[in-house]
């Protein structure tokens, strides 16, 4: 077979391959949608669910997946921006920091399900913490970390040195050129960062199940007192998300319209981290236009 | 190589005399290593007050790292031992407080790094960090430095674009007037034209020129044309070491050692 032939072969071969990726996501998002879309509505969106009877929908799970996911980004959000600022700009290139890397990319690999195990005995049991928003979004914040601080350090290792160098022979000091010219040149990459983690805490259940619980208390929407256990800002109420309600319909379900909810969550869900995931891009993209042209 | 050191032992470097010269910056004894390898081992040179000085020489033959370790920017990557006399002070000492210093000792770099921000705010930002935050003192001092960079009726206009969107050349004399704009007394440049196309790079010599009246400057080049057209004096290295300097006429017509005269003529390097 000569060269020629070779390449036409591998090429088909590449496309094939391709296209098969691009065949099943389309077709498992597809199915999603087509199945879910349709029980969507407001009323689905906005009252809580019903463990008996058919027409409960997903008010309270999708307010506390939302809560969620901000309480474990304010965690977890300084810590890691703190910890890849270190890395990256201050720390010494020796063992011990080779050895904060290697913990990092172990932690990052975890099964989320250890997080949750791991939170479960932490956080509710040692902590006494119990099934509630803030053991969630504290093994949240464990499963986010890792993740998050590296994609925070390699934004900052992509800014160019001639950017520092820049800034320290203008007689500025290094954290001034960090926290002043580093970080700000890095800021629509680390924004993108944080965006897709939040896609991913938004989808995540099997680190909440022990933590934050499979329970969803009839929450008083007036009530906005953090300290009142039913107030939906109250931290210690225990708060099922909308994955670990799919989840959980899906093993235990009873209500007659199980199937109809679970697919319209699902799709719920598919089109949150979907809008996550285009809302990096996007801003992404405007805030790195913003910095190079007007 | 074998030739290099057969003849390193010779060389002819030029001392001012105090009484009719001001010395802005000069290095006494200075060695440089990059861990355990030395870099300089020789670089013993007075600058002159006011005039351009150009230091040439071979890839590799220290040049920029003598350059670098001039304003101690090179403080985490190699080790510098020796004097470095400003004003009368050691600034390679210890106790010196090495931001205020390079307040007074600017750079301008290779690679044209303009900040990711504004026009405006590539200058003004760091007058901001030291405290003149009156707009009516930053919007002075931005027209200034930008005038003095020859580059003020060009983006007078369009001060809050975004210096990235500049041209190679534009952002480099934006990085000159950034350097300039803090006043210091003396302005590093290390080969500030070799990314720059001809016509950048002679308006970026104009400029030099210009700004002779009021700083000392000292310019690493690879182009020896650029330093024989804008240097009053030429520093030549090779292998780490300084093996002449004198005034650039003489340098580039009557050199007094065989290896100058063989690099300016185009046999190494």
């Amino acid at each position: 077979m000569n060269a020629k032939r070779i390449d036409k072969i591998a090429t088909g071969v590449l496309y094939g391959v391709a296209a098969l990726v691009v065949i099943i996501l389309v077709a498992l998002l597809g199915f999603i949608l087509i199945e879910g879309v349709p029980k969507i509505s407001w009323h689905f969106l906005t009252s809580p669910a019903l463990a008996f009877e058919a027409g409960g929908g997903i008010g309270i799970q999708l307010f506390n997946s939302f809560y969620l996911l901000f309480l474990a980004l304010l965690i977890s959000l300084p810590i890691s921006l703190g910890a890849g600022i270190y890395l990256n700009e201050y720390a010494p290139q020796n063992t011990v920091t080779g050895l904060i890397r290697t913990t990092i990319e172990i932690l990052s690999s975890l099964p989320s399900v250890v997080v949750g195990l791991f939170g479960y005995l932490f956080f509710v049991v040692q902590f006494k913490l119990g099934f509630s928003i803030l053991s969630g979004s504290f093994a949240l914040t464990v499963f986010n970390l890792p993740i998050l601080t590296r994609s925070i350090e390699e934004a900052l290792a992509n800014i160019s040195n001639d950017q520092r160098e820049a800034g320290y022979a203008l007689g500025l000091s290094r954290w001034e050129t960090v926290t002043k010219i580093v970080v700000p040149a890095a800021l629509p990459s680390i924004i993108t960062g944080v965006v897709l983690s939040a896609g991913r805490i938004f989808g995540e259940a099997a680190a909440l199940i022990y933590t934050a619980g499979q329970s969803a208390p009839a929450l008083d929407f007036s009530d906005w007192n953090p300290f009142n256990i039913s107030s939906p800002l109250s931290p210690l109420r225990p708060a099922e998300t909308l994955a670990v309600h799919i989840w959980k319909i899906n093993s235990e379900g009873i209500m007659p319209d199980a199937k109809a909810v679970s697919a319209g969550s699902s799709a719920v869900l598919i089109i949150a981290v979907l809008l996550f995931n285009f809302l990096a891009r996007w801003l992404g993209k405007r805030l790195y236009k913003h910095l190079t042209a007007e | 190589m074998a030739e290099n050191s057969m003849t390193t032992d010779q060389r002819n470097i030029m001392k001012f005399d105090p009484k009719d010269h001001e010395i802005a910056l000069s290095t006494e004894d200075l060695h440089v290593f990059y861990g355990k390898s030395e870099a300089i081992s020789e670089g013993d040179l007075q600058f002159e007050r006011y005039k351009i000085s150009a230091l040439i020489g071979p890839s590799g033959s220290g040049k920029s790292t003598y350059l670098r370790s001039l304003n101690r920017m090179n403080d985490r990557i190699a080790t510098v031992k020796g004097k470095i006399m400003y004003r009368g002070l050691d600034i390679n000492s210890n106790d010196i407080d090495v931001y205020e210093m390079r307040r007074h000792i600017g750079m301008v770099f290779q690679r044209p790094n303009p900040f990711a921000k504004s026009i405006y705010e590539n200058i003004a930002f760091a007058l901001r960090q030291r405290g003149m935050t009156k707009k009516q003192d930053l919007d002075e001092v931005v027209e200034r430095s930008l005038r003095q960079a020859a580059m003020w009726d060009q983006v007078k206009d369009d001060l809050n674009k975004s210096a990235l969107a500049l041209s190679g050349g534009q952002q480099q004399r934006l990085c000159i007037a950034r350097a300039i704009a803090i006043k210091p007394d003396i302005l590093l440049l290390d080969e500030p034209a070799s990314a720059l196309d001809p016509v950048s790079t002679s308006q970026i010599e104009d400029t030099l020129l210009e700004l002779k009246q009021n700083y000392t400057i000292i310019i690493v080049t690879h182009n020896m044309q650029q330093a024989s057209r804008i240097s009053d004096y030429t520093a030549f290295f090779n292998l780490g070491k300084v093996l002449e300097y004198a005034e650039t006429g003489d340098i580039f017509t009557n050199p007094k050692v065989d290896l100058t005269n063989d690099y300016i003529s185009g046999n190494f390097g």
